[in-house]
């Protein structure tokens, strides 16, 4: 575990210039945004007098120069203190910690639909390269890829949720039904199904390909060889020699992949109405509000670097060759 | 333990629509004798290796006939132990070496896991590596490539086999680790008697060691016959020029003012 | 061009090369076969496929031609697609281009740059910007591009460091070119050909990307895209499901024909045998 905490470290060290970079991006949008937090706070109260207002401009450095504006944002930040929402009324912070379970849960579920179910079948998949099976797989899962998440949600919204019933057309629990506990979580679980599958199916394609891709190159190596020359069972050189390797690039890809899948929230929360972090973002643009789509931003960012932290982490576990250089034997 | 271990007779191999990688080849191999096959690259003394193990990829189309001692083909890991020339590459990366001897006797002598971790230990003092319970947990890039390859012939030789070719498995190392591979390999099939294949460019390296010698060039068998007779006098133009060539201590000087 | 023969070898460049040629010819034909304002109204509302002959493929809630609106849309879906990706090639080629070249700590903090780029989600990125610059198409493909410069950056920068140090960069220098000169005529035109390998994943990127922006209603309203067709068809998807389910299929067979026709080219491009 010495090895996972010196990785770390590293790597947080090195995001937080890029965390910098970020936040003076957002800051510089909210400069650009129409509007600003003045007018936000004005337009909850009803308006104020001039002498409240400018009063107010001074206390939030609306009349100070850029600098000291930026050193303002940077402090409130650091207080964790992310602005006030325009359309909500509401603390930004408390807003994003009341929505950001639910599409934890979404995106987790997603992944781990995509990352289990995918990798077994590019495995099946990759164990006879070029087989049928194969490109049965490979063309089924570039199909796959190509389909936009928000119209496979209508799809399955269409198939599951209309005509079979299976399913509720949206939400995350039934409204008002009061229920607790377990009954609860089954009851979210059950709106989520179609959600997660329309969030899950394009990523579950991407990595069945990267599966298949990675255990292709795979086979070309010596060990592959070495490993049939031993006469070792067709399904311990698949799973124990093959795959394990090709998982490497898998795990690689679940990192540069998290931006893209909490992007991809926004559309599937819209498309089912759960009332996530994604939706708050579209709701932050219909409203146009530039704060709260700041701080969405923000948060993002962190969520992201954190993600990819885990994942190298893991990767640092799975790969001994990782932080090689400081274990050299004779 | 007397009699011809495998016979060849017109092998022909190629693959896919190429030229043919191996063609014409008569060859005895006796049980217990160790064999080595020089050649150099392009000559076919892989794909022969490759054709004896059945390792050969799925475009080989071979003519001829590999003909056994007992009638059946042998299974590749029980009855034949392969090395390769570069062993950081026919170890598996992200498993740990000890994983990779076992897994031979867990799989050909019926030992569970833990026997077999057991039968690996002593595998690797075999092989001469030193503090066999630690290596066992190391990885492949952790060790030097000699060790490597002390690993690799363990796996091969783990369920006891009655062949072991041995591909060019010194040629990536230092010339001194080259002879101690070497005489390891030696002392191990003389020990267990089991029948070796050496390939090898090198036809110095082998003439220590080999009791016959096979010259592959451009896919065909050249000479073939007991090493004592072929180093001394070689039949074929070929056999005499790769023997002439042998640059070592005792060669003139190539460059510099003549004696 | 044996590089085209070798295409035509592989099935999937072939289905690629037909897919994408009939929707560019689709494109191409959108003002030619119908006229006019797609938007606008041209008959009764929900006619259903194939029921009417002047509508072939139905209208919508509102009675605009849907086989219109799928001609005007593909016309849309690949203008986008395309200058978006356009646009991010050039920027990322160029930044990625200058950040090799200058090396040391301009290059680090460019590559700070995109990391940071790389963190926040592009949709957020895309959203974020027409939020703040007001909806139309040169914004959305600006957007767009905002997301997809930084793997053409990291490309070409990589190209540039294994390049730079090759024998004609240092002749250009012997002969006395200028830095950037060297950067522009020398190094540029070398590092961009796997930028353009990347470019078909962008593109596809760029078209998904677009028609999430128009499905939310985000798009340049004055033009009809498969995406604010998907939108409109939502609010009648229980009673004419049709018109969410038809400009979905030309979205997947535009992202599928890029997909075929960049394996066929990387196919022909590369030749390797398994081993399994």
């Amino acid at each position: 575990m010495n090895r996972a905490f010196r990785l770390l470290r590293r790597r947080a060290i090195s995001s937080i210039p890029v965390l910098l970079i970020v936040v003076v991006g957002a800051f510089l949008l909210l400069e650009v945004a129409p509007g600003d937090a003045v007018d936000a706070y004005l337009l909850s109260i009803g308006g104020g007098d001039p002498a409240m207002v400018q009063a107010l401009r001074e206390s939030y450095g609306r009349d100070q120069s850029l600098s000291s504006r930026l050193w303002l944002y940077l402090s409130s930040l650091a207080r964790l203190d992310l602005g006030w929402s325009v359309t909500f009324g509401r603390p930004i912070l408390d807003l994003i910690l009341e929505r950001l379970p639910n599409t934890l849960w979404l995106m987790g579920s997603a992944v781990a639909l995509a990352f289990t179910l995918g990798s077994a079948l590019g495995i099946v998949a990759g164990a006879r390269p070029g087989s049928a099976r194969d490109r049965l797989l490979s063309t089924g899962s570039l199909a796959l890829y190509a389909v936009p998440s928000f119209w496979l949600g209508l799809v399955l919204i269409l198939i599951f949720a209309v005509q079979l019933r299976w399913f509720p057309t949206s939400g995350i629990a039934t409204i008002a039904s009061g229920k607790q506990g377990i009954a609860r979580a089954v009851d979210v679980a059950h709106h989520l199904v179609l959600p997660v599958c329309s969030l899950g199916f394009i990523y579950l394609a991407l990595f069945l390909r990267m599966m298949r891709a990675g255990m292709a190159e795979a086979w070309r190596q010596d060990y592959a060889l070495a490993a049939r020359a031993k006469g070792l069972a067709r399904r311990r050189i698949v799973l124990r020699h093959v795959a394990r390797n090709a998982l490497l690039p898998l795990v690689t890809m679940l990192g540069l992949q998290a931006a893209s899948m909490l992007g991809g929230s926004v559309v599937v929360e819209s498309v089912f109405a759960v009332p996530g972090f994604g939706r708050l973002a579209q709701e932050a643009v219909a409203g146009r509000d530039a704060p709260l789509l700041t701080g969405i931003i923000l948060v993002s960012a962190v969520i992201v670097i954190v993600i990819n932290l885990v994942v190298d982490i893991a990767y640092g576990i799975l790969d001994p060759r990782v932080g090689a250089s400081e274990e050299r034997a004779a | 333990m007397s009699g011809m271990l495998v016979t060849l007779r017109g092998l022909r191999i190629t693959y896919g629509e190429g030229p043919a990688a191996l063609s014409d080849i008569d060859l005895d191999i006796a049980a217990g004798e160790r064999l080595a096959v020089i050649g150099e690259s392009g000559s076919g003394k892989s794909t022969l290796a490759l054709a004896l193990a059945g390792l050969l990829p799925d475009n080989a189309r071979i003519v001829g006939d590999i003909a056994w001692d007992g009638g059946e083909r042998p299974v590749p890991g029980r009855d034949i132990g392969f090395v390769f020339q570069d062993a950081g590459a026919s170890l598996n990366p992200v498993l740990r070496v000890g994983e990779q001897v076992a897994e031979v006797a867990q799989r050909h002598l019926g030992m569970s896991w833990r026997e077999a971790y057991a039968h690996s230990r002593d595998l690797l003092a075999q092989v001469q590596i030193p503090a066999p319970d630690t290596v066992l947990n190391t990885y492949a890039h952790q060790l030097s490539g000699g060790q490597r390859q002390r690993v690799a012939i363990a796996a091969a030789i783990a369920a006891r086999p009655r062949l072991l070719i041995a591909d060019e498995p010194t040629s990536a190392l230092d010339t001194i680790v080259q002879a101690e591979i070497v005489a390891l390999l030696d002392r191990l099939v003389q020990e267990a008697g089991m029948t070796l294949v050496f390939i090898s460019h090198d036809i110095a390296l082998v003439s220590g060691f080999a009791d016959r010698i096979a010259v592959l060039h451009a896919a065909r068998l050249v000479e073939a016959g007991p090493a004592a007779e072929v180093l001394r006098s070689p039949k074929d133009a070929y056999t005499a020029r790769l023997i002439s060539s042998h640059i070592g201590l005792d060669t003139p000087r190539l460059i510099g003012t003549p004696s | 061009m044996s590089v085209l023969r070798r295409l035509s070898r592989s099935p999937e460049g072939v289905a690629g090369l037909v897919l994408l040629g009939l929707l560019v010819l689709a494109a191409l034909l959108a003002p030619v076969l119908f006229p006019g304002d797609p938007l606008s109204i041209a008959g009764p509302a929900l006619v259903r496929p194939f029921a009417d002959p002047a509508f072939p493929l139905g209208t919508d809630r509102l009675g605009r031609d849907v086989l219109a609106g799928l001609f005007h849309g593909a016309r849309a879906s690949l203008a986008v697609g395309l200058a978006a990706a356009a646009v991010a090639l050039v920027a990322g080629a160029v930044v990625g281009t200058l950040a090799g070249f200058a090396g040391g700590l301009a290059d680090e903090a460019l590559m700070r740059v995109v990391d940071a780029f790389q963190t926040v989600p592009s949709f957020l990125l895309a959203l974020a910007f027409v939020s703040v610059t007001g909806a139309s198409l040169p914004v959305v493909i600006f957007a767009i591009a905002l997301g997809a410069w930084t793997g053409p950056a990291r490309l070409a920068r990589a190209e540039v460091l294994s390049i730079r140090e090759r024998d004609y960069v240092a002749a250009a220098r012997v002969i006395g070119m200028r830095p950037l000169e060297i950067a522009l005529r020398e190094v540029l035109p070398n590092a961009l050909p796997p930028v353009l390998a990347l470019a078909a994943v962008i593109v596809a990127n760029a078209v998904l990307i677009e028609s999430a922006l128009s499905f939310l209603g985000l798009g340049d309203p004055n033009i009809v895209t498969w995406g604010s067709m998907i939108a409109e068809g939502r609010n009648v998807l229980r009673t004419a499901p049709f018109l969410s389910i038809v400009p979905g299929i030309g979205l997947v067979a535009t992202v599928l024909g890029i997909y075929l026709l960049a394996e066929g080219l990387s196919d022909a491009l590369s030749r390797r045998k398994s081993r399994a």
